[in-house]
């Protein structure tokens, strides 16, 4: 037998292995379980099943709107938001957005009762305006992920194009649609791709906000719940099928792109 | 001059937003009302509550010993991966970080929902024996401190370690003594991050974890479900204990970040 020697390449071997078991495998098993029957037989009927039930595929679409709708209320509310920190000339500004992503850092679903008793006090019944709470709820968990990747953008930008395009005769409005928006793009994107798709699937925030309604996440709760692991293996390939599409589009998600996640 | 105060106004109403529910449930806290907007007195019962009962105690302890076991494990084993692609060829890197980047792409639910399936389902591994748990939690946590060790590999200057070799120093010696100091910020802040992801984690424990064993996130969602007063009320102390820590520590960055700027400016 070959005496094993030290390398720096070998150091990888664990947590590739790691990976291979707990990333890799786990998603195989689920691609066989959505398009297989209790009894272990190939079938279709998973997926059939989704997509001719007017409830799950309902949801789908729900889901996406809940989705687009609180992607579209932060990028609102984050770009000003980040933009007006960043251009700040404040000397603690930085303090600033520690202070705005502070609450991060407290447990989401603590944050959630606590939005959950504010909103009743405010609304009376929280079931009167699901969509409406949906959104909120989402907004109020997600935001911070979506002000932090366009805020470091913005900051990085090199200012004297901004300058320059000024110099040169460009307005206000101008200098922002055709400089500063254009060079800003990569932070929305990664921004965009935080808060869209937990939107999607952390149905407990509705849960918590007494909503009984369903996006794709409560789906495979529920089938979770029912002990369904092939319906729930559909939905969950569902899921990553978009995730994919999603990637595809946004340009995937290089290392570089994904260091402002890892940040957080 | 009102544009200064519009942008100032745009600000205070987001800070509003974010903080609001948070502030207005600790005051309550520190009173006997059962409801937010109820009429109470100071009280501080709800600490007491929090501190004396078992159920809530072990709930607190238990996400605090997993978060650092959870974070320990994945420490090690982001660092040493990280290490390990960053030294292999190129093709195999990409490959390397690409698998590393599923989990933080993919949403929780699938993540924590296909562990159970493979662990639970298919090898009938007892969620009674904590293993599922853990390593969904490591799953969930690794590969973001091997997304914060590798920038720091890059940034490194590769010709430090080959004098290390030069000068006789063994591969695992100079790995120790070069590699590690260099990179070793990206290492803790991989660990903060492990830390609280996994303290902030719902979905994977749900799907993994023990029926007897409670995390703070899935407490909290059962307790808000259930009604017991008395608990729910106790929470929004635990609620308000962990916004005063994350105030503490916002604080002590900030001292600790301002001093050295001071510092700099003397030496320079």
């Amino acid at each position: 037998m070959r005496k094993f020697t030290f390398s720096r390449k070998s150091l990888g071997i664990p947590y590739f292995i790691f990976l291979l078991i707990f990333v890799v495998a786990p998603l195989v098993v689920l691609f066989c379980f959505a398009f297989s029957d209790k009894n272990g037989n190939f079938t279709f009927a998973n997926f059939a099943n989704f997509f001719t039930d007017p409830n799950t595929l309902g949801t789908l679409f729900y889901s996406l709107a809940v989705a687009a709708v609180t992607t579209v209320v932060s990028l609102l509310i984050a770009y000003p938001l980040a933009y007006i920190l960043s251009r700040s000339t404040l000397k603690s500004k930085a303090v600033m957005l520690l202070i705005i992503i502070a609450p991060m850092w407290i447990n989401f679903s603590l944050r959630i009762s606590a939005l959950k008793e504010i909103l009743t006090v405010i609304e009376g019944n929280l079931a009167y305006y699901p969509f409406l709470n949906a959104v909120i709820g989402m907004t109020y968990d997600f935001l911070p992920f979506m002000i932090l990747p366009i805020y470091n953008t913005l900051t990085k930008m090199d200012l004297s194009l901004e300058e320059a395009a000024r110099d040169l005769g460009a307005g206000n409005r101008q200098t922002f649609l055709k400089i500063t928006l254009p060079l800003s793009t990569p932070g929305i994107i990664s921004g965009v791709m935080m808060v869209f798709l937990p939107s999607m699937t952390n149905y407990v925030v509705l849960d918590m906000l007494y909503n009984s309604t369903y996006i794709m996440g409560s789906l495979i709760g529920s089938y979770f719940a029912a002990y369904n692991w092939h319906g729930g293996s559909m939905i969950a390939l569902i899921l990553l099928a978009i995730i994919c599409i999603f990637n595809l589009i946004t340009g995937g998600s290089s290392e570089e792109n994904n260091q402002g996640g890892a940040l957080l | 001059m009102i544009k200064k105060s519009g942008k100032g106004i745009f600000l205070g109403l987001v800070l509003i937003f974010l903080y609001a529910p948070i502030i207005i449930l600790a005051i309550y806290s520190f009173t006997d009302a059962t409801t937010i907007g109820g009429a109470g007195s100071f009280s501080l019962q709800n600490y007491e509550t929090l501190f004396t009962t078992e159920e809530l105690v072990d709930m607190i302890l238990g996400t605090i010993m997993l978060a650092l076991i959870s974070a320990i494990i994945s420490t090690v084993l982001g660092t040493i991966g990280a290490i390990g692609s960053f030294y292999s060829k190129k093709k195999f890197r990409s490959f390397y970080s690409t698998i590393n980047q599923i989990p933080v792409i993919n949403a929780d639910v699938v993540t924590g929902f296909s562990i159970c399936i493979l662990l639970v389902v298919v090898f009938g591994v007892s969620k009674d024996t904590y293993i599922p748990l853990i390593f969904g939690h490591v799953t969930l946590c690794a590969p973001f401190v091997y997304l914060s060790v590798m920038p720091r590999l890059k940034q490194m200057d590769p010709f430090i370690y080959e004098a290390a070799l030069d000068l006789g120093a063994s591969p695992a010696s100079a790995l120790r003594k070069i590699v590690i100091p260099q990179i070793f910020p990206g290492i803790l802040s991989g660990f903060m991050l492990a830390i609280t992801l996994s303290l902030d984690d719902y979905f994977i424990a749900t799907y993994t974890k023990p029926a007897t064993f409670d995390t703070i996130s899935t407490y909290v969602v059962n307790a808000t479900k259930g009604a017991q007063t008395d608990i729910k009320t106790a929470l929004w102390a635990l609620s308000t204990l962990i916004f005063a820590i994350v105030i503490i520590a916002v604080i002590i960055m900030n001292v600790t970040a301002s001093r050295k700027a001071v510092k700099f400016k003397k030496e320079a």
